[in-house]
């Protein structure tokens, strides 16, 4: 890839996320609609604080399904934020800067918006207008905001896709999208967001539906933007790699959440979280023969809307300890992972022991498992799983295995939802940082789940 | 724009290109026919006479009149010219109002959602669920006291039975279209609602719109003539019409006068058949899903009797592992 561009001159703060929330409805069956209760929530940005700075490159990083489509979808006023507020603050002639607040805008206010925001799709052949010529795609913008139309829109509009790469222009305006390639369209919908001269540019993973030979020509056309027209950059991907290229911040972002944010050296170079050290640890080496472990943590997402108590990476933190949530989905998962170790007929008995997991589904601190059953044998089961493998982080986290009446009780440990806090250059979300263990401050642990 | 109207022909092959072709061949005849009738027909729909003197009534076929005359003294090859006109003006009348309505409707209804969408879809269902005929016959009453019983008031009548399919449609395909990335880019651009439905939502959700206005139109016909032989339709005096024709030839076919319900009833059925090929055939271009791919016909093994199944195990084996290979071969 190219070189890094310079260091840009950041400058004042230009767009303010403050406690940005989207959650989305989700709408269950007929019955429970017919009942009035919604089937949950999914939050898909949960409580993001981050200053987007005029002339930056912010990398928005995590794995599909943490939020970042969503993030920039609420800055544009696209999704709209249940929670919280957006704070645009217009630079103009003179050095004031009025502040226009995103989430409180009229639909006339946001249309107006837009000639300052503008967006880049993930997708490309999905982002342009099946039956739209390129022309017409590119200009429209102009035309709708009414800034150009007839032989003046022309001109602009070839500028723009020259200016894009795609010359000469005259051959590409007649084209549809269907006549381009991935990168030709996606050069397309660089142009259109660029036609109007905006200030912030959110790229949504712009290059990962690509071919990856054209990857790096589409990056280094957007650093050539950002030079000549001095955009501010929203930089959203899954890929660290191309994050480290092309951005000056990074914030790392994890089931709604930023668990670390910081700048994009210090994040490489010290990478503080653990989700934020898995994912670097994912990126392919450029040394083809060097074997490095690409999977990421074990497990999978959880779902977003029902999220692990206290620290939501919890259940795929090899580092987790006691005070990171623990809670009786936990255990379930462990059991179940034990039993695909076990054979047939052990898992068996020990399933009619414990009985029916259902009652681990509920995120709970303490839970009785194998009601009815002989509590002699459940522990046994236990303690079985747990010499199995006494690393297991859930185990720092189980203040208490007892024998009742009716089962066995688990008790777990009291645990935190880590709030972002300063640690060396960055700022992180998770109990161990800053060093030693400090969990406050904190948000309750069952905080996500309150409402 | 030739390509555009030739793309269709391109596209297809085979079977589909010649229903098709031979649909657009038979519809474009009846065309002719409406187009041209003053020219075309010998005498004129309601004329009875031809220099002072009085056509024959209901005379068979002959060098004068080919298709004979009927018991109003007309003369039926003229008739069933003139009748063409008739058909294809109130044909492309209520295809059009019902496009004009039901496109929009759909568009809106799919867009907008919430309640407009769904009293909308209720609306249209209820009207689609019953029978149209009936629906016919309903507003071409309502319709005759205000406007009479011309083209307009038949057309309108009909108009009524088409408009939820159109709805139903784009309705539909506006739903899934309203989420595509392309309509969130539109929003992103600053474009108003008005100017996502019509430019950006519109052009992509009236793709299978021609294919249900042919199917439509040859719907139409039907019940054009069915309203006609009712005697609820266009009345005999405003213009030539094949429906109301056969119901007056029906009480002369038992006495052997053929010609009078043979020539309008094939002109009923060769336009309909005309314009379902065409419906059909655009149908399998615009959706290539439904063309089907041509299988290769799977190969049985020959039968076998059973006795023979010891000493011929090995054959067996052999042309089972054909079979397989040509499954295979298949997909
Ligand atoms: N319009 C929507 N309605 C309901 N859920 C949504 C919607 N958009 C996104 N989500 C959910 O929000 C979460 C985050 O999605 P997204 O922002 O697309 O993540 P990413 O871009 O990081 O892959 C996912 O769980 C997704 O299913
Ligand atoms: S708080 Fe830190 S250590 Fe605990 S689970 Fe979360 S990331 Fe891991
Ligand atoms: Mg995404």
């Amino acid at each position: 890839m190219q070189t890094k561009p310079e260091p840009a001159v950041v400058g004042d703060d230009l767009i303010e996320m403050s406690e940005l929330e989207v959650h989305y409805e989700l709408r269950g069956g007929t019955l429970s609609r017919l009942l009035g209760v919604g089937a949950g929530t999914v939050k898909a940005v949960d409580g993001v604080n981050v200053t987007l700075r005029r002339g930056e490159v912010l990398g928005v990083v995590g794995e599909s399904g943490s939020g970042k489509t969503t993030l920039g979808r609420a800055l544009l006023g696209l999704a709209k934020s249940t929670r919280g507020t957006i704070t645009y603050r217009k630079p103009r002639a003179g050095g004031e800067h009025p502040e226009q607040v995103v989430s409180k805008m009229s639909a006339r206010e946001l249309r107006e918006l837009r000639t300052d925001l503008q967006m880049v799709f993930q997708d490309p052949h999905a982002a342009l207008n099946p039956s739209m010529s390129i022309e017409t795609a590119v200009g429209h913008p102009l035309k709708i905001h009414g800034i150009a139309s007839g032989e003046e829109l022309r001109k602009r509009v070839a500028a723009a896709l020259e200016r894009v790469g795609l010359s000469p222009a005259e051959q590409f305006m007649r084209k549809y999208p269907s006549d381009l390639s991935g990168g030709q369209k996606q050069r397309a919908v660089i142009a259109r967001a660029i036609i109007l001269d905006p200030e912030v540019l959110v790229a949504d993973e712009p290059v990962s539906m690509l071919d990856a030979s054209v990857r790096a020509k589409i990056l280094q056309l957007m650093l050539d933007l950002k030079a000549d027209l001095g955009l501010t950059y929203v930089y959203i991907t899954h890929d660290l790699a191309t994050a480290k290229f092309f951005c000056d911040r990074i914030a790392i972002m994890y089931l709604g959440r930023i668990v670390e944010i910081g700048p994009t050296d210090e994040i490489f170079a010290d990478p503080k979280h653990p989700y934020t050290k898995a994912l670097l640890k994912a990126i392919p080496e450029p040394d083809p023969h060097k074997v490095v472990p690409r999977d990421l943590p074990r497990g999978e997402i959880p779902d977003a809307a029902s999220p692990p108590l206290g620290c939501s990476f919890h259940p795929r933190c090899p580092e987790a300890v006691a005070e990171c949530g623990w809670e009786s989905r936990d255990l379930r998962n462990l059991l179940e992972e034990h039993w695909t170790r076990q054979d047939p007929s052990v898992y068996e008995s020990e399933q009619g022991l414990v009985g029916d997991l259902g009652v681990l589904d509920k995120p709970q601190k303490r839970v009785t498992i194998g009601k009815g059953a002989d509590s002699a044998r459940v522990r046994q089961l236990l303690d079985r799983a747990r010499a199995e493998n006494p690393s297991e982080p859930l185990w720092r986290g189980v203040d208490e295995v007892r024998e009742t009446e009716d089962g066995v009780e688990v008790v777990f440990h009291k645990g935190y939802d880590p709030l972002l806090r300063p640690s060396g250059g960055v700022e992180v979300a998770c109990v161990l940082y800053p060093e030693p263990v400090t969990p406050e401050p904190a948000r309750p642990e069952d905080d996500r789940h309150g409402s | 724009m030739l390509t555009g109207l030739i793309s269709p022909f391109r596209r297809t092959s085979g079977m589909a290109r010649w229903i098709l072709v031979s649909g657009l061949f038979i519809t474009g005849v009846f065309i002719a026919f409406a187009l041209f009738a003053p020219w075309i027909a010998p005498y004129d729909f309601n004329q009875q006479t031809v220099d002072g003197v009085k056509f024959d009534k209901m005379a068979p076929p002959d060098g004068d009149h080919w298709f004979g005359t009927n018991d109003q003294f007309y003369d039926v090859l003229s008739r069933v010219i003139w009748g063409a006109r008739t058909a294809v003006e109130v044909v492309a009348l209520s295809v059009m109002f019902s496009v004009v309505i039901g496109v929009p409707l759909g568009l809106l209804s799919g867009f907008v959602g919430g309640w407009v969408d769904r009293v909308l879809v209720f609306l249209m269902d209820s009207l689609y669920a019953m029978p149209s005929l009936l629906l016919a016959i309903v507003f071409s009453f309502l319709l005759r006291g205000p406007l009479g019983g011309g083209i307009i008031a038949a057309a309108l009548s009909l108009t009524a039975i088409y408009i939820p399919q159109y709805y139903r449609v784009v309705r539909n395909t506006t739903v899934s279209a309203r989420e595509a990335t392309y309509v969130e880019a539109a929003r992103a651009i600053g474009a108003k609602n008005g100017t996502i439905m019509g430019r950006y939502l519109f052009g992509n959700v009236i793709q299978s719109v021609p294919v249900i206005g042919t199917l439509n139109a040859a719907d139409a016909i039907g019940t054009l003539a069915a309203l006609g032989f009712l005697g609820l339709g266009i009345q005999p005096n405003e213009a030539s019409e094949w429906g109301y024709d056969l119901s007056r030839a029906l009480d002369d076919a038992a006495a052997g006068i053929w010609w009078t319900t043979v020539f309008p009833g094939m002109a009923i059925v060769l336009l309909v058949t005309g314009l379902t090929l065409v419906g059909e055939g655009l149908n399998e271009t615009v959706n290539p899903a439904l063309r089907k791919r041509r299988l290769r016909p799977v190969q049985l093994p020959p039968h076998e009797p059973s006795t023979y199944l010891a000493e011929k195990d090995d054959t067996r084996f052999a042309v089972g592992d054909r079979e397989t290979v040509e499954k295979r071969d298949e997909r």
